[in-house]
């Protein structure tokens, strides 16, 4: 089972992985990671841009690589745009595989991909105003360690 | 009918509109005329993409656009 979405609401991750789980007879293990908006002193609000044509067709080949990848039953990967406030969902990846590696795995690899090789541009509101957020060195070193 | 350039994230406030109209066809010279001094410095970077007819050109210096077009200005994402 596969579900590849950009929501431009707020949205309650659990309520996405009870029928994600349902819809995966015969899976051995479930790993659900989900990302908020961190509330980071001065951070009053964050804004996730995409671009139509690019976004959701790289999660879809996100998700190709990552059922190639490993050995997978189904793969639940979701994507907020548009402004967000601290502790709102911002993503959630939920991979249900026979084994627990797979579907750990699965969820590293996808949340690696989306932190610094997707189609999304994040700026924070501060009391100053807007600022664009770049990804850390920390997210492309993460990148790499997929490239073998 | 002309080439859309679409700012995206960072370049949306160099550019000072999120998407601007040029009279078609447009190679890699005449979009860097045309998006401004700041905006073509940064697409001269390695990390600043650029899409075109919804795709990302592996070559961006190779840029051929037609009337009608749309191209993307990208620069590094973060997502997540």
């Amino acid at each position: 089972m596969r579900d590849i979405r950009l929501l431009g609401h707020a949205f309650n991750p659990g309520m996405l992985i009870e029928p994600f789980v349902q819809s995966n007879p015969g899976l051995g293990g479930v790993c659900t990671f989900v990302g908020e908006v961190r509330s980071d002193p001065g951070v009053e609000a964050l804004e996730l841009t995409h671009y139509e044509p690019l976004t959701l067709p790289g999660m879809h080949e996100l998700a190709d690589r990552a059922f190639g990848r490993f050995d997978l039953l189904g793969l639940l990967m979701v994507h907020r745009i548009g402004q967000l406030h601290p502790g709102e969902p911002i993503v959630c990846v939920s991979a249900a595989a026979k084994h627990r590696r797979d579907a750990i795995d699965a969820v590293d690899f996808c949340m690696d991909h989306l932190k610094s090789a997707a189609w999304f541009w994040k700026r924070e509101k501060h009391p100053d105003g807007w600022h664009w957020i770049e990804p850390r060195t920390e997210d492309h070193a993460d990148l790499a360690r997929w490239n073998n | 009918m002309a080439v859309t350039i679409l700012f995206l994230g960072p370049l949306r406030d160099m550019a000072g509109e999120a998407a601007r109209e040029v009279p078609g066809p447009l190679d890699w010279d005449g979009l860097l005329a045309v998006v401004g001094e700041e905006v073509a410095g940064q697409l001269q970077e390695a990390r600043v993409n650029v899409a075109c007819r919804g795709k990302v050109l592996a070559d961006k210096t190779a840029l051929d656009a037609q009337d009608g077009d749309e191209i993307a200005l990208l620069p590094p994402v973060s997502g997540g």
